[in-house]
């Protein structure tokens, strides 16, 4: 066993525990830690992909200023244990349909050629560097970029519209 | 040796990890022994004096005390989230370091550069990824002492790092759109030849072009280390300690640590962005600065020595005549041309972080703390505009000059 391989399992695996932490936990603060978990897991793996600038921006925009911005708010409203109820009928629904689900797709990965193909395929070639990156964003998807950048825009004047006092 | 030479990144990035953790830890002991010095003299005092010759021991005997005091843990606390946050913060300060080179990449062991543990091509985003989780340390030990102080302390302080990071980031773009590269040992060398001279003698370092820059990266990393004249978060007339009041012992040593090693690392940003890295002042046709290390430390060794005869007392003039000693005898070392070449690089680049956190003990002696709401107006309505305003006019200037002579 190879060491990528190792931080692989080893990060897959504390994101998918964090991911279900974020469900579990009774505390708002410890939900917001454990989604933080997940992010930098995720940078990790990005990592192993050697996509570096995704990786480090993962960091930046998701750990470092979105989940600050969520731990201040709890923290902020100073939010309680939240409260369980016997939780509803259609839960045991979303387990069976989310088990299949997972079934569905590790049988896709290892029993279709498509599958195979992604799974066993050969790694990225070229590690992507920033410059690459940058032209590919700013040339040649110039547009749905800056499309992106006008509907967060009006998401960001949407939230003002709605946290504005009634007058 | 098999296995050395078989893994040598591995095994001198070990060691290389294994020293500058020595360096660094030792680094921030004197760095508080060098502030509680300078502030004493700003105010006409001694300082620490008794604990070793000049309190040179003070630092030693700081941590001592730590260690043995009793860690109280506050009985509502959550105690998980607790324990995390001084971890948080000193782990993320010291593993910030890693990404700084101390000297030129020239200088190598087994192939491996010495005075870089990890030099990477984004290095200034992956220092940018570990100080923004940075806010983590302080927020959290805010909410879990369960206490309204420290939440208050958490609360201010969250809100002024997120407000000044976003500065932070803004005013070092420039130097970005210059130098065109994210590494750190790039926008050293300079990819537009920073290695040069204007008119002969002024260094072309990134700190003349821009200086509007500049000045917005020191305020800005005055206000996200948490420092006087931002230091809002801890401002004990108001709130007793902020976010650390209800740590004791070596949880409160760990964040003390960490904002001294955040104080370290904006420095040493700050000295490779702006101010050359490892560069010397002076051209390289110059043979006699090449000395300046040895000459310094020989000059300091007599200053001690002098004073060891005049001044000091019993014990204190033993301990002395050691540092005397030290200061020669390494004085005598680095004036080996050999040696001096090798250690040129580092000498400059400790010079100028030196500088820097000297210039930030001195805003400490000198200015009064901001108001809650002037900090956050002159975040927002000042610095930021500022710094936008010098991110356009300097894309402006580097595309008229990439427009007139393509490459």
């Amino acid at each position: 066993m190879n060491l990528p391989l190792i931080v692989f399992f080893v990060f897959a695996l504390l994101a998918v525990a964090g991911a279900v932490m974020v469900i579990l936990a009774r505390e708002p603060i410890h939900s917001a830690l454990a989604l933080v978990l997940v992010m930098i897991s995720l940078a990790i793996l990005y990592l192993l992909l050697g996509a570096e600038f995704i990786a480090a921006v993962q960091i930046i925009v998701y750990a470092g200023a979105i989940m600050v911005l969520f731990v201040f708010v709890i923290m902020l409203l100073n939010m309680g244990v939240e409260e369980r109820t016997n939780f509803s009928k259609l839960a045991y629904v979303g387990v069976v349909g989310g088990f299949a689900l997972l079934f569905e797709i590790a049988h896709w990965l290892f029993h279709s050629a498509a599958g195979a193909a992604v799974a066993n395929g050969p790694a990225p070639a070229v590690a992507f560097s920033t410059v690459e990156l940058s032209q590919l964003l700013f040339k040649s998807y110039l547009f749905p970029f800056e499309a992106t950048s006008i509907l967060i825009l009006i998401a960001i004047l949407g939230a003002l519209v709605l946290a504005r006092k009634e007058e | 040796m098999e296995f050395i030479s078989q893994h040598p990144v591995l095994v001198v990035s070990i060691v290389k990890i294994a020293v500058l953790l020595f360096i660094v830890m030792t680094a921030l002991a004197y760095l508080t022994w060098l502030e509680r010095k300078v502030i004493a003299h700003i105010q006409s005092r001694w300082g620490p004096y008794y604990v070793g010759a000049h309190g040179l021991l003070q630092p030693l005997a700081d941590g001592i005390k730590f260690l043995f005091k009793e860690d109280v843990t506050p009985s509502v606390s959550d105690r998980l989230v607790y324990t995390l946050a001084p971890f948080l913060a000193l782990s993320l300060a010291l593993t910030a370091i890693a990404l700084i080179p101390f000297g030129p990449p020239s200088v190598t062991l087994l192939g491996q550069p010495v005075f870089v543990v990890s030099n990477i091509d984004i290095g200034l985003l992956f220092l940018f990824a570990i100080t923004s989780m940075g806010v983590y340390g302080v927020a959290l030990a805010g909410w879990s002492s369960n206490s309204k102080y420290p939440l208050m302390g958490g609360l201010r302080s969250s809100a002024q790092m997120i407000s000044y990071e976003v500065s932070l980031t803004i005013s070092v773009v420039g130097v970005l759109l210059l130098a065109g590269t994210l590494s750190f040992n790039g926008i050293i060398a300079g990819v537009h030849g920073q290695t040069g001279y204007w008119l002969h003698f002024i260094p072309k370092w990134n700190v003349f072009p821009q200086i509007v820059g500049f000045l917005c990266y020191l305020t800005a990393a005055i206000a996200e280390t948490n420092r006087v004249p931002f230091d809002l978060p801890e401002a004990e007339t108001e709130l007793v300690a902020g976010f650390h009041t209800e740590y004791s012992s070596f949880k409160f040593a760990m964040f003390f640590m960490a904002e001294y090693a955040n104080m370290i690392t904006v420095s040493c940003l700050a000295t490779i962005l702006f101010l050359g890295g490892w560069l010397s002042p002076f051209p390289d046709t110059w043979k006699w600065p090449l000395f300046l290390p040895g000459i310094g430390l020989i000059a300091l060794g007599i200053y001690c020595l002098i004073d060891t005869f005049t001044t000091m007392r019993g014990i204190a003039r033993l301990q002395f005549a050691v540092v005397t000693l030290l200061c020669l005898g390494g004085g005598a070392l680095c004036l080996i041309p050999a040696v001096a070449a090798v250690i040129q690089g580092v000498f400059w680049f400790t010079a100028k972080i030196l500088a820097i956190l000297f210039f930030y003990i001195w805003m400490r002696g000198t200015l009064p703390r901001f108001r809650y709401d002037q900090l956050m107006s002159f975040g927002w309505k000042l610095l930021l505009p500022v710094s936008l305003a010098n991110l356009v006019a300097t894309s402006a200037v580097v595309l008229y000059l990439l427009t007139k002579s393509p490459q």
